[in-house]
């Protein structure tokens, strides 16, 4: 092999770039999600569904209430978890309670790197609440 | 005890059936009723066949430009000067405009030839625009709304090619700087998706009128025209009305009253 000093070299090199980000957060931590619920949502005690289901379903939900309204016009949903009503709102139900967007939903979202531009785009049309 | 005879059994049989089913009929009659209301209950209005009718007769410049006023405001429709760029759910424009077919020198809408008359979404019953969309994201609901679902619009406007009323609006920009204040209960659109009236669905499924309807001073007509006892029934078969190119085939349900 030619050169094998300095492929060799290279490749090491090349190397510690690609594991830059590893070597650099070596030893730390970082804090975890830590979700904040608003003055009305400690209120209500529950929401629509438990939490758990809430934490890892809530876009499951989400899409199924987008085609209830908009495809099929039904605009209330009962809960059976905490047997209320509700209308069937982004806006006028979800962020009416959650009207805390930054500590709530972008506590985790953040840290889970589901932003940004292109996911979830939501926030495109769907007015934020005003903090 | 004496023998059970035929009589007697079916009797029993059915008492018994009657017990055992009685609870569940019972619920029947009394729905469960939600504890805890945490909302008023929506008393969605509903229809076999939405219409409306504009009294041409009756209405006047200030009361359509109050009716777009208040359409606008309460959709977000961004108010963009460009007219090339320009977002409409309903506006005004000349009746020699909006009929122009055929030679309206001598004949009865005379009358109205220099007036300006309301144009909005004309909710077709055989609307060009659904047949083409290629993602369904404009669809005709039930109860003969053409309704855009801006979650599956791409963009690509073959529904704009395909509605002759130009009742359909492209967003070439974000909307959101050109409103002046938002309404926080309704989204607005972003870039790259068509809009146009949708006969306010959503206060329908409310249980309210549409805008343009409340802010017209009764010179809007709203109603069902599939029940034959509704106002608009009524008004539509007893006067003369005009529907925008109605040899198209596409069954317009808006009626304009001369």
């Amino acid at each position: 092999m030619y050169d094998k000093g300095k492929i060799i070299a290279g490749l090491i090199i090349g190397m510690l770039i690609i594991m830059l980000p590893f070597w650099l957060n070596i030893g730390k931590t970082r804090k975890l999600p830590d979700p904040k619920l608003s003055e009305k949502a400690k209120l209500a005690e529950k929401c629509i569904l438990p939490t758990d289901e809430m934490r890892s379903a809530h876009q499951v939900l989400l899409v199924e209430w987008r085609d209830l309204a908009v495809r099929d016009g039904e605009r209330l949903y009962y809960s059976e978890y905490n047997q209320k009503k509700y209308e069937i709102s982004l806006e006028n139900t979800c962020m009416d309670c959650h009207s805390n967007k930054k500590e709530f939903c972008d506590e985790c979202h953040n840290f889970a790197g589901v932003t940004g531009g292109s996911s979830p785009t939501c926030w495109n049309c769907h007015n934020e609440p005003k903090e | 005890m004496d023998k059970i005879d035929r009589r007697l059994f079916l009797k029993i049989a059915s008492l018994s059936i009657l017990g055992v089913t009685a609870g569940s009929l019972l619920e029947v009659v009394n729905p469960k009723d939600f504890k805890d209301n945490s909302i008023e209950p929506l008393t969605k209005l509903k229809a076999k066949r939405w219409a409306m009718a504009i009294d041409l007769t009756a209405i006047n410049e200030a009361i359509i430009n109050n009716c777009i006023n208040k359409c606008h405001v309460t959709h977000n429709v961004p108010n963009l000067r460009d007219k090339q760029h320009e977002v409409k759910w309903i506006w005004q424009e000349k009746y020699s405009a909006v009929f122009n077919e055929g030679d309206n020198d001598f004949n009865l809408t005379t009358l109205y030839k220099n007036k300006n008359i309301p144009v909005l979404c004309n909710q077709c019953d055989n609307p060009p625009c659904v047949r083409v969309c290629p993602t369904k994201a404009t669809f005709s609901r039930d109860d003969g709304i053409v309704v855009m679902d801006m979650h599956r619009c791409i963009g690509c406007r073959f529904c704009m090619a395909a509605c002759p009323y130009g009742s359909r609006s492209f967003n070439w920009t974000d909307p959101r700087p050109y409103i002046d204040k938002i309404n926080e209960e309704y989204p607005t659109r972003e870039k790259g998706v068509v809009e146009k009236c949708d006969f306010c669905m959503e206060r329908l499924d409310r249980g309210e009128l549409p805008i343009c309807v409340e802010e017209s001073k009764n010179t809007i007509i709203f109603g069902d025209i599939g029940n034959k006892n509704s106002e608009i029934y009524n008004i539509l078969s007893r006067r003369t009305f005009l529907r925008r190119k109605e040899h198209l085939g596409t069954r317009p349900q808006i009626f304009y009253l001369i």
